[in-house]
């Protein structure tokens, strides 16, 4: 919880990771690619304020301590969630496995929730094992890693007829929050592999799962933000937004995020620190007091107190069921007014469109 | 004898189709040289390791092209260095192969249709960079569905639209509408024109937070070092 000039924020962290990318983790023959993956995270870090960055060192493997204190103590959050991701073509227990996962939130109970993952390309031995995976932690959510790679596999897309079998079984477990994440990605080498279509078929065809794209497509903001518009069940990860653009770049954060509010909307916008690119207190804090800079942002949608509690935290604890304190509700009425501007922009849009 | 300038003025005719911004300005040239009897070297690097490489290919293969048309430039060699498919593209690209060839059994076509899709982001953005700043001069949303590219004062905006435009088939003639669809050239009707806007608008807001980002992750790569030709203007102008 953040607490600033009277008003308290609910923070869930929807977007974070505690992994192992030291050298003793990387499979071998495939050095290179290990290396070059956690310096690019290393490299994301580079654009946080310059007293947050750490050594590569530190970055390739935080402590238990470390995250217990980044992101509880020190960065304001009640809930965070962990987003399993096992690249294990490159690390070889897994760059952060839901076991591995699950196991600290077991340690720390109330603290974290564990989402699972899967892959289309495991076929029938994929779907018997998010079966128990799902009775085993109770899945909610799970990531989903379209530029994993995978013996010759370069990724795979939610179009393919085997991802829907996946979407199916997810939804007759309850597990009901997508995390779809591209990049960086690769494949298909000859397209845009970034694209964010096949977002859009799954949304439309499981209209009860919810989609929570991170890192609002990027670089493909502009599709995202098209596609989003027209799906009710579409969300925006704000993972990347905030922690890459906030400090370095704080003109096109405001840009970014006006036309976020704008096409997608304050209740479909959730806050993601990316844990352990960044740590959430300056993100948490930073977003808490900032607003537009100037007067040359006047017609993007307003931006109040109520936007960001619901972003900071109401928002996945709505997806996620998770119980809010009363004194970090939003109070009757409080937030109700901006959703119905909203609602008439997206109907504007919606007619505009056809 | 041919010096370095021309080179780069060369590879400032390359752009990264991803970002539509000279890959000089970006700060991708690492070094340019030419030898006394015209060997021409240049070294190319990237934000992160994993950056696409179809969009990797097309910039090591256009600077090729560009610095081989530089007079007095005999052989050429560029390198796209630290990055997970330098060898590939580099190989492909000094061998003339082409993408598909170069990437045997991974890709199935050429890129010029990708190329397009990008294009036609760039002339959605400079439709925002052109009418961005008629529209704050007074003008109204109406007022732009008559206006022709003639109507327009002249710009570093105005001459780049243009010629995104006349890249892609689409009219970039005087008389040409100044709002057309990016895909069929059709000028865009009253009716059409503030969703046309607001998509202009936030294809533009994208580019420019992408610019951003991958500015910010050379910088950290490459611990600030700049490269050839590289603009040193602060990128977040409005």
């Amino acid at each position: 919880m953040y607490e600033k000039d009277g008003e308290k924020y609910f923070v869930v962290d929807s977007h974070m990771h505690h992994w192992d990318a030291s050298p003793e983790n990387w499979v071998k023959g495939h050095e290179q690619y290990a290396k070059g993956w956690i310096e690019c995270f290393h490299a994301y870090q580079g654009l946080g304020p310059p007293e947050t960055h750490w050594t590569i060192e530190h970055f390739q493997k935080a402590s238990e301590e470390d995250l217990m204190k980044n992101v509880f103590e020190d960065g304001h959050v009640d809930v965070a969630i962990f987003q399993s991701t096992y690249l294990k073509e490159w690390y070889a227990d897994g760059f952060n496995t839901a076991e591995q996962n699950a196991a600290l939130a077991d340690k720390h109970p109330g603290k974290f929730i564990v989402n699972g993952r899967w892959d289309p390309r495991e076929g029938d031995g994929g779907l018997k094992q998010l079966e128990e995976d799902a009775a085993r932690w109770n899945l909610k959510g799970v990531k989903l890693y379209t530029a994993e790679w995978k013996d010759d596999s370069r990724g795979w897309t939610l179009k393919d007829p085997e991802a829907y079998r996946f979407l199916q079984k997810s939804q007759e477990l309850g597990i009901k929050n997508i995390h779809v994440h591209k990049g960086p990605t690769i494949w298909p080498l000859d397209k845009d592999a970034f694209d964010v279509s096949d977002v859009d078929h799954a949304a439309t065809d499981f209209p009860e799962l919810n989609f929570i794209v991170e890192h609002v497509g990027l670089p493909r903001i502009e599709d995202f933000c098209f596609m989003a518009t027209q799906e009710p069940n579409v969300y925006a990860g704000l993972s990347v937004v905030v922690g890459g653009l906030m400090h370095a770049r704080p003109r096109f954060f405001a840009k970014v995020m006006g036309e976020l509010l704008f096409w997608v909307g304050e209740d479909k916008m959730t806050f993601g620190s990316d844990y352990s690119i960044w740590e959430p207190k300056w993100q948490v804090e930073g977003l808490v007091d900032w607003n537009y800079p100037s007067d040359e942002y006047s017609d993007y949608p307003e931006v109040t107190t109520a936007t960001k509690k619901k972003i900071l935290g109401l928002n996945a604890a709505k997806l996620y069921d998770i119980e809010v304190p009363a004194d970090c509700q939003l109070q009757d009425g409080l937030g109700d007014a901006a959703r119905q501007d909203n609602a008439e922009l997206v109907e504007d849009r919606a007619g505009a469109s056809v | 004898m041919t010096d370095a300038a021309q080179l780069l003025a060369a590879l400032g005719t390359v752009r990264d189709p991803e970002l539509d911004e000279p890959v000089t300005d970006l700060g991708f040239v690492s070094s340019c040289t030419v030898s006394a009897d015209g060997v021409a070297d240049v070294r190319l690097r990237l934000p992160t390791y994993f950056c696409a490489p179809n969009f990797a290919f097309l910039m090591v293969a256009d600077a090729y092209d560009a610095v081989s048309g530089v007079d007095g430039v005999r052989r050429t060699e560029v390198v796209l260095e630290d990055h997970f498919a330098s060898e590939t593209i580099n190989d492909g690209v000094a061998a003339r192969s082409g993408f598909v060839q170069s990437f045997d059994g991974e890709a199935v076509a050429e890129l010029d249709e990708l190329r397009a899709d990008f294009l036609r982001k760039a002339v959605l953005a400079g439709t925002d960079r052109v009418c961005r700043p008629l529209l704050a001069a007074g003008r109204t949303t109406d007022d732009l569905a008559e206006l022709t590219l003639a109507d327009v004062p002249p710009s570093a905006d105005l001459d780049r639209l243009r010629s995104r435009r006349r890249e892609l088939g689409l009219p970039a003639e005087d008389e040409s509408p100044l709002l057309v669809e990016a895909t069929s050239g059709v000028a865009v009707g009253v009716q059409a024109l503030p969703l046309h806007l607001r998509k202009a608008r936030l294809t533009r807001v994208s580019l420019d937070a992408n610019s951003g980002v991958c500015r910010g992750m050379l910088h950290a790569r490459y611990g600030g070092t700049t490269g050839h030709g590289q603009n040193q203007t602060e990128e977040e102008s409005a």
